[in-house]
């Protein structure tokens, strides 16, 4: 009973992976494994800082298992070698994760149903949902967003291993320049979606006010508080003829039409913070 | 020993509160028939966030300004980007442009 359950889950697997495999084609599929492999390395210096920072070995490697979100599990270990209270390194964890509501939302429809919904949810996380969005059709969508969310699962858990254990070989990712990667990965992402002014304008806002927030407000709201835009967004999409631009219009990830609005984007985004 | 299982608790409910937090939106679109015009806003939301995410992540560090090195490799990214440069070269050329500069001294 339980052999075929198995056999049954195995040859389901094996289809959903075949089927995965045509739809991603080369771009998609090298895209993909860059970001895979920057977040490896990431990984790894992750499970080294927490094991150097005097966290037992376990302690990052669950966190990783379990968690599977960079930016919360960096934020916990840091609350927590700093002696702090561990209901506060929840609670932090727990706001910087609180976007993944409307990421659900937004993608939702490629998770499918059964075990594959459960699986699904765990590797909803920002790069998962931002090749998701970039893509044009259906299928392509669902093959960019699983082929990433488990291939980080599998890339960010061997990498933070291999970091607890073997410690500090590659604990200064800065010096390879990889904290850079990850914000450029997402804005090439995203760019696509910016094509279209309104969005455009309403992220220039949202990204200004989570800057401006940054400084007051405890990790994870500011980026919240970019969703204050939205109405932006909507009212400027509305008093036009329907809107039908949005997010996963580009035929592929990294190729863009137009330049206008997504230049003005990433004149503020690195400009110079406000404080 | 204690302070293990108390570390070991809080990871639990991390986990538990994150996969809740992921299976929100799903759920609840699954329940709720969201009229086309939410469910393009829920993407819009999406990019906003996203876009949130890449200026907060290009510019600070713990509360602080991140030195210009990154966010100077994240410009060059972008640039490349909207000269539509393949990805590869779009992250390649961010990743290195922060250790180039960083390299040099900057900090």
């Amino acid at each position: 009973m339980l052999t075929n359950d198995v056999v049954s889950f195995i040859i389901v697997l094996m289809r959903s992976l075949r089927r995965t495999r045509r739809v991603l084609q080369g771009d998609l599929a090298r895209d993909i494994a860059l970001v895979l492999l920057a977040d490896g390395i990431v990984g790894v210096s992750f499970g080294a800082i927490a094991v150097g920072s005097g966290l037992p070995v376990w302690l990052p490697m669950l966190l990783s298992l379990l968690v599977f979100a960079g930016a919360a599990q960096f934020l916990f270990v840091g609350i927590i070698a700093a002696g702090g209270n561990p209901v506060a390194a929840v609670l932090a964890g727990l706001l910087v994760n609180a976007r993944h509501v409307p990421f659900g939302f937004a993608i939702g429809d490629v998770l499918g149903s059964g075990w594959r919904k459960w699986a699904g949810t765990h590797v909803m996380i920002d790069e998962s949902v931002a090749f998701a969005l970039a893509q044009h059709d259906a299928e392509r969508r669902k093959a960019a967003y699983w082929a990433c969310g488990v291939g980080l699962f599998v890339c960010w858990n061997v990498g933070v291993a291999l970091g607890a254990v073997a410690g500090t070989a590659v604990s200064d990712t800065a010096a390879l320049g990889l904290d850079a990667a990850f914000p450029a990965v997402l804005l090439a992402l995203v760019l696509p979606s910016l094509r279209d002014k309104a969005t455009a304008a309403a992220a220039l806002v949202g990204v200004a006010v989570a800057l401006v927030a940054t400084p007051v407000l405890p990790a994870g709201l500011p980026v919240l508080l970019a969703l204050l835009a939205l109405p932006i967004a909507l009212v400027l999409r509305g008093t036009r003829a329907p809107a039908t631009v949005h997010a996963g219009e580009s035929r592929e990830s990294g190729r863009h039409d137009d330049p206008a609005p997504s230049g003005e984007a990433t004149g503020e985004e690195t400009s110079c913070p406000s404080r | 020993m204690s302070e293990q299982i108390i570390l070991i608790a809080a990871v639990g409910v991390l986990a538990v509160g994150t996969y809740a937090l992921r299976a929100c939106g799903p759920a609840l679109r699954e329940r709720v028939r969201l009229p086309q015009r939410a469910e393009e806003a829920m993407t819009l939301a999406s990019v906003l966030l996203l876009a949130a995410l890449v200026g907060t992540a290009a510019l600070i560090e713990a509360d602080g300004f991140a030195g210009w090195a990154r966010p100077a490799g994240v410009l060059v990214g972008g640039v490349l980007a909207w000269r539509k440069a393949p990805f590869v070269v779009v992250v390649l050329a961010a990743a290195a442009t922060a250790a180039l500069l960083r390299l040099a001294g900057v900090p």
